[in-house]
């Protein structure tokens, strides 16, 4: 489904500042895989979800969906298989707009706008049967505008949105990071269930080890812009946080330092 | 009294403008400048149809042309050349200075001996009920088709291009064609005003211009503050009285014996008052919450 091979990123190349966030990184995603992804800060998480979606382009190597090279394309063409959440609520919505727009514009994604209404009175039953899956009430409030939700509920409706317009691949980029544990566990709860009832192929970032064991069916770990653990099904399904921090000491050579990763 | 007419038709006939304005500094988030370009634009193009004997009618459909034209010029300096929005804007408005000298070939046409949208009807009506029912008739369609287009899913992706970026390319649109239509709709309407504005005051002047972004601006903001922003629809209506609420304050002023040529000075403090009034409000409310503890 998701094929990333040879991709390295370097940033600010020749400056004070160069960083070099992905070295050689290659990936295979089947169809149906949830992957999450763990790594300290700078390990190259985001800089690997950033380059599949399109944010920017890599320096050398090839991203392959379903047999497109979209290596080359631009963000928003991208946009036709990939559905994202990211990390900032504000970011997945466009607040100043109604809760049904905004979905209106999701069920249309990689699709070209045309003059037709957009968000004609007759899909409002399909919006508010999607939304009352949520079980947070957004279903009366259509005409709301997303900028009165609360960030849980406002990462909840990216989530539907992401999701509505069936993606290829789904991108979590820590999601639930800027939300209150309660409503983090609740948004995550939400996210399994979608994911898992429609078999969606998924890369979610998390700084959580313990919801990186718990959710998925395989688990990769990243350091220094590589990928240095890489396990599934039932040997991930056997893991615990102790058994990662010690597959972490051998496959990194150092010790994690990274107190968000050990504490959560 | 015998003012309130021509004021309020004043108001309608600049409130296209202000629809222009609101287009790109409310809906897109741009601060656009080509509008003090775009406007003279639709002026002289107008002009010199009309001169030309040509039909009013087809001189206001060719200033919102050229207008349309220069929007896109700035939308293409803006997302294919990366030049800060601010900036484009103001180098076509320049361009634009020049181009206009050339449609005119000198820097004033009067308009007093040619036919003009204000005198082509066969109607007995006296002069102000005519630039009045003109201006309306102009209003109205305008709002109506702005309400449409920007309903639509194009005009949606629009919207959405000016409140996050982010959230609509991920959602597969090309947020370079969104910024692109946004200002050529925008100086489209900004050019057919233009080309009332100049029928109605009997000149096109290379220099009309100066200013437009400022009056564009003082008609949104003054419209928002007494008229509301509920929705689409409610900010198209308050934009156009916000339009008329500024010429009729401009009226009084000038009643109340303000030199004309401090106008500008007057306008420009207005809008610096009413651009940082969310600041104020904010410390004001700091303020009485302090004081409530």
């Amino acid at each position: 489904m998701l094929k990333v091979e040879n991709v390295s990123k370097t940033f600010n190349p020749g400056t004070i500042t160069e960083k070099i966030a992905l070295s050689d990184v290659s990936l295979h995603l089947l169809p149906g895989e949830f992957v999450t992804v763990i790594g300290g800060n700078g390990a190259g998480k985001s800089t690997l979800m950033n380059s599949i979606a399109g944010t920017f382009f890599v320096d050398t190597g090839k991203i392959v969906i379903d047999n497109y090279d979209i290596t080359k394309w631009p963000e928003h063409k991208r946009a036709k298989f990939i559905g994202r959440v990211f990390q900032d609520p504000m970011m997945g919505t466009a607040a100043g707009m109604m809760i049904e727009e905004n979905l209106a514009i999701a069920a249309r994604r990689g699709k070209a706008p045309s003059l037709r209404w957009s968000a004609p009175k007759s899909d409002r039953e399909h919006f508010r049967q999607l939304l009352s899956t949520l079980n947070l009430g957004l279903e009366n409030r259509l005409e709301s505008k997303v900028g009165l939700l609360s960030g849980g509920q406002r990462q909840a409706l990216t989530l539907l949105m992401a999701t509505m317009a069936n993606p290829k691949l789904l991108l979590l980029d820590e999601h639930t990071a800027a939300l209150d544990p309660k409503t983090a566990e609740k948004v995550l709860t939400i996210t399994n269930s979608i994911i898992n009832n429609r078999r969606l192929t998924t890369l979610m970032i998390t700084h959580n080890m313990r919801d990186a064991l718990r959710f998925g069916n395989r688990l990769v770990m990243m350091f220094n812009g590589r990928i240095i653990i890489d396990v599934k099904d039932a040997t991930k399904q056997n893991l615990t946080v102790k058994d990662l921090l010690a597959m972490f000491e051998e496959a990194s050579g150092s010790e994690i330092d990274n107190d968000r990763m050990l504490l959560s | 009294m015998d003012l309130i007419i021509p004021t309020i038709s004043q108001g309608l006939l600049w409130a296209v403008m202000a629809i222009g304005v609101y287009i790109t500094f409310r809906v897109l988030d741009i601060a656009d400048l080509t509008v003090e370009g775009s406007f003279p634009l639709g002026a002289a193009t107008a002009a010199a149809l009309l001169t030309g004997g040509h039909n009013p009618i087809t001189a206001i459909v060719a200033a919102c042309f050229a207008g349309m034209i220069s929007g896109t010029i700035t939308g293409f300096l803006h997302t294919k050349l990366k030049i800060p929005a601010l900036l484009a804007g103001i180098l076509t408005m320049i361009a634009l200075y020049s181009i206009n000298l050339r449609i005119m070939g000198k820097a004033n046409i009067s308009l007093l001996q040619v036919d003009t949208i204000f005198t082509i009807f066969p109607v007995s009506f006296d002069v102000q009920s005519i630039v009045l029912i003109v201006g309306l008739i102009a209003v109205s369609i305008v709002g109506l088709v702005s309400y449409w287009f920007f309903g639509t899913e194009i005009g949606a992706a629009i919207r959405a291009t000016g409140f996050n970026q982010h959230m609509i390319r991920a959602n597969g649109i090309n947020t370079d064609i969104t910024i692109m239509l946004g200002l050529l709709l925008s100086n489209g309407l900004v050019a057919i005003s233009g080309a009332l504005v100049a029928q109605n005051n009997g000149f096109a002047d290379v220099g009309m211009g100066v200013g437009t972004i400022v009056i564009g601006l003082a008609s949104v903001i003054i419209g928002e503050v007494l008229f509301g922003t509920k929705s689409f629809k409610n900010c198209l209506i308050s934009v156009v009285l916000g339009s008329i609420v500024y010429r009729v304050v401009i009226a009084v002023v000038l009643q109340m014996g303000m030199p004309p040529n401090d106008l500008k000075l007057f306008t420009a403090v207005l809008v610096a008052l009413a651009l940082s009034l969310p600041l104020f409000q904010a410390k004001l409310n700091n303020r009485k919450r302090r004081m409530a503890k």
